[in-house]
């Protein structure tokens, strides 16, 4: 029953995005120009981007593009519409799909944001796989929380602002793993000196999942 | 929605008891006497900056316990709707604030004496100031939202939300890195190593329950203030 909701409304989300097709266009132009700025930026002195350098500035990236991206979540459809799905669904369900959705969106934004920095500011990556699993487990953590926290802003009359301060402080134990994992790979280092790491960020991420779908009903209700 | 009679009668009871105040003050002036005057162990480096250990440490003691009352009070008020627990989860989550950054500042303190700088590069500060930043946050979150009610429902499920994302952050996080200086975090002992013969246990966990019950003091005044304004609404 769960199950089949969830199958619905994530069918519902990938039709909705294709036939909106400006918001997947913009996330698109954003993750290009903002990549594009920082290429613009280190353009003189290419050779004095570090690997400590290319590493946080790609996460920092994807973190701006995570909060744009996600922060519409819950802005999108109009609020009889949402009437609608309340007298339809079980706000579990929503919760579900929507974070899905997201990891789909956000795994996808994150590859093509790789491709896109690495022809513009080299890819300096040893273990393509270790920074592959960095990303999924990146997207999952920006998914998972920011979801939630998108939720709980569009309850307080849609601050963007508000977003921003209530999703930073949650994403920032996230966001440092991910950046450690990913370093690691970019070292190349033994892939079993980052099973804590990778381990520990599925923990969080499970925490914070658990803690969305248990409270979502209470936001869905409000 | 009225003052209900069942836990929150029981709560205001409490806090209009003063058994536990005086405690609280006899506790707070036994270690501030206690801290500045019994032995200490003497260290190299450390020196007499270990008497700071009855301050700065409780402040975190004392800073959890609020964080975990606001969060169990956030739980309760979704499930009851019972206006005076989004009142209490306020207004210990404002206290663990306070000690939080009281907490940062004794800690700079001590950072200075000891390691040359009022703030060190060091995980268990940084995640520190992050899980100040977490319920500052939460502050924000409750003045942006006019209606009581949706105020309640919305940050009482940050509340929540927000000390999941904190516990890991400040128990988990900085243990398993491996370049802290703090006692207790990267590997380092903890503050056994210092106290060979339980000396200093003698002033610190009285200084803990003290702190803590200064601070329960602290919420209870807001919760009675607050009690007032509901009443008076009703």
């Amino acid at each position: 029953m769960l199950i089949k909701e969830i199958r619905i409304l994530l069918r519902k989300e990938f039709i909705l995005e294709w036939r909106q097709r400006y918001a997947l266009n913009g996330m698109l132009l954003y993750v290009g120009s903002t990549i594009f700025i920082c290429y613009m930026s280190f353009n003189i002195n290419m050779s004095q981007l570090n690997v400590i350098t290319w590493n946080a500035l790609f996460w920092i990236v994807m973190l701006f593009n995570a909060v744009n991206a996600i922060a519409k979540s819950f802005m999108q459809e109009r609020e009889e519409r949402q009437l609608y799905y309340y007298t339809l669904v079980s706000p579990q369900s929503i919760i579900v799909a929507k974070t899905i959705y997201n990891v789909f969106l956000m795994f996808s934004l994150t590859i093509l944001a790789y491709l896109v920095y690495s022809l513009v500011l080299g890819n300096k990556v040893e273990d393509q796989l270790l920074f592959g699993v960095g990303m999924f487990l990146g997207a999952l953590g920006f998914s998972v929380s920011l979801t939630m926290v998108s939720s709980i802003a569009a309850k307080a009359s849609n601050n963007t602002t508000l977003m921003a301060i209530l999703s930073f402080p949650v994403i920032l134990p996230i966001i440092l793993m991910v950046i450690k994992i990913s370093k690691n790979a970019i070292d190349g280092i033994e892939r079993s000196e980052s099973y804590n790491e990778i381990i520990t960020l599925l923990a969080i991420n499970v925490i914070i999942g658990a803690v969305s779908y248990l409270l979502f009903p209470y936001i869905w209700r409000s | 929605m009225p003052l209900s009679k069942g836990s929150g009668g029981y709560l205001m009871n409490f806090v209009k008891q003063s058994w536990w105040k005086i405690l609280a003050v006899i506790l707070v002036f036994y270690t501030i006497i206690g801290g500045f005057l019994f032995e200490a162990p003497r260290l190299a480096i450390v020196n007499e900056t270990i008497r700071n250990l009855y301050f700065h440490v409780p402040m975190w003691f004392a800073m959890v316990t609020m964080l975990l009352i606001s969060t169990i009070y956030s739980i309760k008020y979704l499930n009851k709707r019972n206006s005076l627990h989004d009142v209490v989860a306020n207004e210990f989550a404002n206290v663990g604030i306070l000690l939080g950054i009281l907490g940062l500042s004794t800690g700079s303190i001590w950072a200075r004496f000891t390691w040359g700088a009022w703030w060190v590069n060091d995980p268990q500060l940084n995640a520190a100031a992050i899980g100040v930043l977490i319920y500052l946050a939460y502050a924000v979150l409750r003045n942006s939202i006019e209606d009581d009610q949706k105020r309640g429902t919305v940050s009482g499920v940050y509340n929540i939300f927000a000390f999941a994302a904190f516990v890991p952050l400040i128990f988990v996080l900085p243990r398993l890195a491996d370049n802290s200086l703090h006692p207790g975090k990267g590997g380092n002992p903890g503050f056994n190593a210092y106290d060979l013969d339980s000396k200093l246990r003698m002033v610190f966990y009285p200084a803990v329950v003290g702190w803590a019950l200064l601070g329960v003091w602290l919420a209870s005044l807001g919760i009675r203030m607050k009690a007032l304004y509901l009443k008076r609404e009703d």
